[in-house]
Parts: C-alpha cells; sequence; structure tokens
C-alpha cells in the first residue's frame, strides 16, 4: 500500500470512529451518570467505575414518575390507533381513486403537518377547557392527533400508491364493497407500512412537549417529557441531575431498543414521508 | 353499455371516497383548522388566560397601537423582533451545519466498509432520543461546575476557565446551535443517504476509467444529482427549525438571549396570560411559516419542471 493510499485510509477510519463517538457518546454518558450518586456524580472519570441503583429508586419514589410513564404510553397508544385508522381509509381514497380536489386536498394535509404547534395552543386551551378534559389524558389525545394525524395520512398514501393497479378491481368486478376491498385486500398488504407509521407517530406522540407542558397542571397527569423536563429535587437551586439522567435513561432505552430493532422500516418510513412528497 | 357502467362505477368510487375521507378531514378541522380559526380571531381581542371565555375585540390594536404619543404593540416589541432574529439565525447556522455533516455522514455510509451496518446504527440513537432528554443530557454535560465538556477542554488546555455554556449569552445561542445538529444530522444524513443510494453507477464507472478526481466528481456529478433530494432535506428542516420551542425551552429556558418565536409566543400566552397578545404572536409566526411554505411549493413546482427538460 502506497503512503497516500495510507493516510487516505486512516482518515477515512478516523472518520467513521469520530462520527460514532459524536453519535454515542452523550447517551452513554448519561448512563454513566445515571448509575452514580452523592458526590460520585461529580466524578469526570469517562469509564463506569460503580453500579449504584440510587437515582433509579429515588425517581419513582420522589415523584409520580411510575404513573408519567402510564400517561405517556396511554396518550401515545391511543393516539396511534385512532391516527392509524383515519389515516388508513384516507389514504385509500387519495392513494388509489381520482377525484377533484385530491391534489387540493393532499398539499392541505401536508402544510397542516408543517406548521407551528404554537399556532393552535389558545385555539386548542379553549377547546379542551370548553370540552372539559382540561389536565387530562383525553385532552392530550386530542391535542396530539395534530402532530400525528396528517404526517400518518401522508406516509400511507405514499405506501398505498405502490401497490400494483390490478389488485381491487377484479374485487370490484365481483361485486365487492369498497369498505371490503379495503380490510380485505390493502389491510393485509399494508402491514408492513402500518408498523412503520405506527412506530413513527408513536415515537412523535411519545416525544410530545408543548401541549403536554401547557395542557396539564398536575404532577400526576404529566407525560414523561413534562416530568423530565420539570424535574426538581430538594432545594430549588440544584436541579438532581442523577434522578433526571435516571429516568432519560428509562423513558429513552425502549425508544432506542424499538428503533434499532425496526430500523429499516423507520429510514423506509422516514425517507417515504420527506423524498417522495 | 360496457362504457356507462364503468363511469357508474368511477362515480360509486368516487363517492365512497369521500366517505372514507370524512373521519379524517372531521379530526382534522376540529384539532387544526378550528383551533387555527381560533387563536388567528383572538390575535384581535383583548382575551385573557384566567378568564378565557370574555373578552371583546380590539382591532389590531395587538400588533400595533398609538397611544398618547407612543406606540404599542407586537411590531414594536424589541422583544419580539429580538425572538424573530434569535429564531432565524437558529435556522440558518443550524441547517447549514447540519445539511454540510448530513452529507460527509451520507458519503461515509454510502462507502463499503466493515461494520457499516453498525455506524448506521448508531447514528439513529440521537435521532431516537427524546428532545427532552437531549436537552437535558446536553444540559448535563454542558453544566459550568461539573460538566464533562468543560472537564476534557480545560485538560486539553483549549479554555483557561470553566464556561457558562447555556447561561452566557455569548455561547449560549452556540449550545443550542450544537445539540440541535446533534439531533437532527441523522435525519438529515439518512434523506440523503437514501437520494445517493438510486444514483446511477454508469457515470461513476465513466469518471473512474478517466481519472477525474474524486472530489471534482462530488462537486461536479454527485452533487447536481442529489440536488432534488436535498432541497427537500433542507426545506423540511429549515420549517422544522422555524418553530423550535422544546429545546430552546428546557435548555436555556425563557431566557432573551436565545428565545425563539414559539417560546416568546408561548410566554406571552402561559406566563403572562396574555392570551390575545400572545395569539397574535403565533399568528405572525403562522404567517411567516405559511408564506414560506407558498413559496416553496411554488417554486418547488418550477424546478420540477426544470428537472423533466
Amino acid at each position: 500500500m502506497n503512503p497516500r493510499r495510507f493516510v487516505a485510509r486512516l482518515a477515512f477510519w478516523l472518520l467513521i470512529v469520530a462520527i460514532a463517538v459524536f453519535s454515542i457518546f452523550p447517551f452513554y454518558y448519561a448512563i454513566l451518570s445515571s448509575f452514580r450518586s452523592g458526590s460520585a456524580l461529580f466524578s469526570p472519570a469517562l469509564l463506569p467505575d460503580r453500579v449504584d441503583f440510587a437515582n433509579y429508586v429515588s425517581v419513582f419514589v420522589e415523584q409520580p414518575f411510575g404513573r408519567n410513564i402510564l400517561n405517556s404510553i396511554g396518550v401515545a397508544v391511543t393516539v396511534v390507533g385512532f391516527s392509524l385508522f383515519l389515516g388508513l381509509t384516507a389514504a385509500y381514497a387519495l392513494g388509489r381513486v381520482r377525484f377533484k380536489g385530491r391534489g387540493v386536498l393532499l398539499f392541505t394535509i401536508l402544510g397542516v403537518s408543517m406548521f407551528p404547534q404554537v399556532a393552535v395552543l389558545s385555539g386548542m386551551f379553549e377547546l379542551i377547557r370548553a370540552l372539559g378534559i382540561y389536565n387530562s389524558m383525553p385532552g392530550l389525545i386530542l391535542a396530539n392527533l395534530i402532530l400525528t394525524l396528517p404526517f400518518t395520512v401522508w406516509v400511507l398514501t405514499t405506501f398505498m400508491r405502490e401497490l400494483p393497479k390490478e389488485l381491487e378491481e377484479a374485487a370490484y368486478v365481483d361485486g365487492a364493497s369498497p369498505w371490503t376491498v379495503v380490510t380485505r385486500i390493502f389491510l393485509p398488504l399494508m402491514w408492513p407500512a402500518m408498523v412503520t407509521t405506527g412506530l413513527l407517530a408513536f415515537i412523535a406522540a411519545w416525544n410530545e412537549f408543548l401541549f403536554a407542558l401547557t395542557f396539564t397542571l398536575s404532577a400526576e397527569q404529566r407525560t414523561v417529557p413534562v416530568a423530565i423536563a420539570l424535574l426538581s429535587g430538594a432545594s430549588q437551586f440544584e436541579l438532581p441531575w442523577g434522578n433526571i439522567m435516571a429516568a432519560s435513561v428509562i423513558v429513552t432505552v425502549p425508544v432506542v431498543v424499538l428503533v434499532l430493532v425496526f430500523q429499516r422500516r423507520i429510514v423506509a418510513g422516514l425517507t417515504a414521508g420527506a423524498v417522495k412528497g | 353499455m360496457q362504457a356507462a357502467n364503468a363511469t357508474e362505477l368511477t362515480r360509486a368510487r368516487v363517492r365512497s371516497a369521500w366517505m372514507f375521507l370524512l373521519p379524517m378531514i372531521v379530526v382534522l378541522a376540529l384539532v387544526a383548522g378550528w383551533p387555527l380559526v381560533r387563536t388567528i380571531y383572538f390575535a384581535f381581542t383583548d382575551a385573557n388566560l384566567s378568564d378565557i371565555g370574555s373578552y371583546s375585540f380590539i382591532g389590531f390594536a395587538n400588533f400595533l397601537e398609538y397611544y398618547e404619543g407612543e406606540w404599542f404593540g407586537l411590531l414594536v416589541d424589541t422583544d419580539w423582533w429580538r425572538a424573530v432574529w434569535n429564531t432565524l439565525w437558529f435556522t440558518v447556522i443550524s441547517v447549514s451545519i447540519e445539511t454540510v455533516l448530513g452529507l460527509v455522514v451520507a458519503l461515509t455510509l454510502n462507502a463499503h466498509f466493515p461494520g457499516r451496518g453498525v455506524l448506521r446504527a448508531a447514528i439513529l440513537i440521537p435521532w431516537a432520543i427524546p428532545t427532552i432528554v437531549s436537552a437535558k443530557m446536553w444540559g448535563w454535560m454542558l453544566h459550568d461546575q461539573f460538566g464533562i465538556l468543560n472537564d476534557i477542554l480545560l485538560s486539553l488546555g483549549l479554555i483557561a476557565k470553566p464556561v457558562a455554556w447555556t447561561a452566557s449569552p455569548d455561547t449560549a445561542m452556540w449550545a443550542v446551535i450544537m445539540v440541535d445538529v446533534w439531533k437532527t444530522t441523522p435525519f438529515m444524513a439518512l434523506l440523503i443517504l437514501a437520494a445517493l443510494q438510486i444514483l446511477p453507477s454508469d457515470c461513476y464507472e465513466a469518471a473512474k476509467v478517466d481519472g477525474i478526481h474524486p472530489v471534482r466528481v462530488f462537486f461536479r456529478v454527485t452533487l447536481p444529482l442529489i440536488r432534488p433530494a436535498l432541497m427537500v432535506a433542507i426545506i423540511f428542516r429549515a420549517l422544522d427549525a422555524l418553530r423550535i420551542f422544546d429545546l430552546i425551552y428546557v435548555l436555556t429556558s425563557n431566557s432573551r438571549d436565545t428565545m425563539s418565536m414559539s417560546v416568546y409566543a408561548r410566554q406571552q400566552l402561559v406566563d403572562f396570560q396574555e392570551v390575545g397578545y400572545g395569539s397574535a404572536a403565533a399568528t405572525a409566526l403562522f404567517l411567516i411559516i405559511a408564506v414560506l411554505i407558498a413559496l416553496t411549493l411554488t417554486f418547488g413546482k418550477v424546478r420540477l419542471g426544470e428537472d423533466v427538460r
């Protein structure tokens, strides 16, 4: 190997290492810190030197963190269910049938997925108050639909379009109703796309912060992101960093595992939502 | 006879299509359309959060009002313009850095080397971590007394004394940009990678045979070919950056040095209970983004036409 080639190889591998360290280190350091309590937390050592579960215990004892996790799961699962059902039926109409106003409708949906959450904040606040669901899970479910629904419709429509045209023709000739066509022909074929879209919608709802911060009042009603952001310790001047890191690790590990397991699907979903859009 | 049957079938399908769309449209109108209309309406009232039901119409007073020899309202509020400037600065800088780094990561992942799958999995981690968690994680790493970043930089001799990254006016915005770059470069890289992987290989072989330098190939062949996908990714990221709230709110709270338009609007709305004034700010942000989306769609179509030629 000539020297120039060697230098190029070396630089390439250094770049790979740099990308990997840059991506992984912050999460690694959060895990490391979560196992250190008391004065050990302030140790700058970069290698694990102890495994202390004190932070993990106190985050559940000092806060209603278990309840917060259940809230987050409840809101995210319900929102994903609604979004997938409404998204699938809408995607069938938008992806398989030609009709006037389809383009306008698709652009409106894309527009809604891009507009700022804060633009609906006061209107949504009034609506949630009027419906009597302020400081409760139904309020958050309603608000979260604005994040997940447009995007679910959009991604499912792009997947729906790619299925071959002959699929439903035969069924229609046999006199099947559109509902039968959607549930019997498209639903089984759309499962992979539904899993992808559902995962992305779940992550979006799981991470949502602005609505959860604004539409809840008591610590018991908070979702996980709000609970972590507002986590406070014994004194108001010193943040309980150990607890915050433990809580962060608890809520992040499942999502990271999910993402790594469904890597290929998620990448396909992300690029379907953007590149083809 | 058959033609008549076909049109009848088409009509029936269009009718059922609208039936299928109806639930989605109703829900979207309820959770997006109605609240948006109400927010814009509130922008012209003096509504207050403590009693949102009683308000009166005050015209454009939330935006601009002349009262006893002085101008009042959003358009003469220096804090608002500061927030506009912060948001634009943040968007331009962070999206630029993310584009360059995203290209570097995507080109790396497009090469063949052992462990490519592992690296692709690794870059997904920042994307998967909730924004609030990444803000807290970095807040801890950037801590002025115990932060690991200060510790590393001190031991390398790059800084003489610890830096208060998130509190000091000189570095707070850069701290926000750094965390955002960390969090969203993977998204950028994956979109660019998807575009790179569908490029035709024949022109690269031709370039290789002709002995053209790889850097030249990148600027002359790769970049023009992935430009449409790159533009879509940049536009998506920019529109997303303009509405930033979570990261800034958690990392630097309501500091004037980093306050974005969304943070400003929410502070007025919730913390100061000024629903009317806060809605005016939210409406202004909505208009800015709506105009940008309209421009994008218009110019996007024009460029699409060029590409066909």
